[in-house]
């Protein structure tokens, strides 16, 4: 009886120092995993998958908390390198992501705008020049059309003006290049 | 020698611990979705069972010896506990993905039978120390082998046109009962 005891007591003394000293040894910190997402993220932060920004979307992806096809900027390509990351089968792009969406701008109302900052502090590149009871206004060079400004704005005095590719706008197409296994770490430019 | 390397291929293939034993299954069915994530499995599980094996044969020869037998479920478990333990902070740290893929069935190697299962057949056969790890790691091996040919297969069953009542699980299963009965003709092999 007490023989038992002293080998289970002894066992488990042994094991217990064993596995805390692993614990130690291979101490995680933070999550990996979210930096491997955020990598693959395009990093632009235009909040269309409805998390405020790249991280907080890989910190939901790792967590298992969210879908891998909320990305709209990063499309299709982005979405199959999560997919092959995770090692979940790849999903087709959310409904109202899947639409790429006409390239725009957002334009200030100046007449209405009353100076209160709030779409400054949202906006993710400072592309809105302005200062408090000063009136704002877009440069638009600088705005990525990615409309988190809109909400803030206490009297909706901006609006998204699609920007018509015109003689002045005009530019060449991006190259679209297929993604084979040897590129993916390249920049996808599409 | 050649009773090492008998008792090898008499694992991986004749005696094969999913296929002929039966012992096993849950991982097998779960973790065979994704090839890569069979592969990880097949190695976390071939690293647990040698080790275990290894420890639970000095375990009931040097501390348990006859008088404690009524210990050896016990111990063998807490022994496998820890190893699964110490391989799931191994993975955790070495490669997070392979951590998140496999998931709860990392854990769950503890409650895997086949783990548990080759230490008991090891002391029912009277297996010295060398080949109780011979025996622990033919068994991981034939375990692995199976569950990526299995996965493998059950890819390729992913593109196959299969009649909807049997889509999904029901393919599989009946694909694992082919495996087995293909693996029948091993039999007599080794004895």
């Amino acid at each position: 009886m007490l023989n038992a005891l002293l080998v289970m007591i002894g066992l488990a003394v042994v094991l217990g120092a064993v596995l805390g000293f692993a614990s130690l040894k291979f101490r995680v910190e933070g999550n990996p995993l979210v930096e491997k997402v955020d990598a693959i993220l395009p990093q632009i932060q235009c909040g269309q998958c409805g998390y405020p920004g790249c991280k907080p979307y890989a910190e939901a992806i790792s967590a298992g908390n969210s879908a891998i096809n909320l990305c709209a900027p990063g499309g299709e390509a982005v979405m199959l390198r999560l997919a092959d990351l995770l090692g979940v089968d790849p999903q087709p792009l959310a409904a109202d992501a899947a639409l790429p969406k006409p390239k725009q701008v957002a334009l200030i109302d100046e007449q209405t705008c009353i100076g209160c900052t709030l779409c400054l502090q949202a906006c993710p590149v400072d592309a809105i020049a302005g200062a408090a009871k000063q009136m704002h206004t877009i440069i638009a060079s600088e705005c990525t059309g990615c409309e988190l400004c809109l909400p803030p704005c206490p009297v909706d005095c901006i609006t998204m003006e699609t920007v018509d590719e015109g003689l002045g706008g005009w530019k060449w197409k991006y190259p679209v290049y297929p993604i084979s296994e040897e590129e993916k770490d390249t920049e996808v430019t599409s | 020698m050649e009773n090492y390397f008998l008792i090898l291929i008499g694992t991986v293939f004749v005696n094969n611990i999913v296929l002929a034993k039966v012992l096993g299954l849950c991982p097998f069915m779960g973790v065979s979705k994704k090839l890569e994530a069979a592969i990880g499995m097949g190695m976390a599980t071939a690293f647990v069972l040698t080790l275990a094996s290894g420890a639970s044969y000095l375990i009931n020869q040097y501390l348990l010896g006859p008088d404690l037998i009524y210990l050896r479920t016990l111990s063998f478990i807490i022994v496998i506990a820890s190893i699964v333990q110490f391989t799931e902070m191994f993975i955790h740290k070495t490669s997070p993905v392979l951590y998140q893929v496999l998931g709860i069935y990392l854990p769950l190697i503890t409650t895997n039978c086949a783990v548990l299962g080759i230490p008991l057949l090891n002391v029912q056969e009277n297996h010295n120390f060398i080949e109780s790890l011979f025996f622990g790691f033919g068994g991981a091996i034939g375990f692995a082998l199976v569950l990526i040919t299995f996965s493998a297969m059950r890819e390729r069953l992913e593109g196959a046109d299969v009649p909807l009542p049997f889509k999904g699980s029901a393919i599989a299963m009946v694909t694992a009962g082919l495996m087995s009965i293909a693996s029948m003709g091993f039999s007599g092999l080794v004895k």
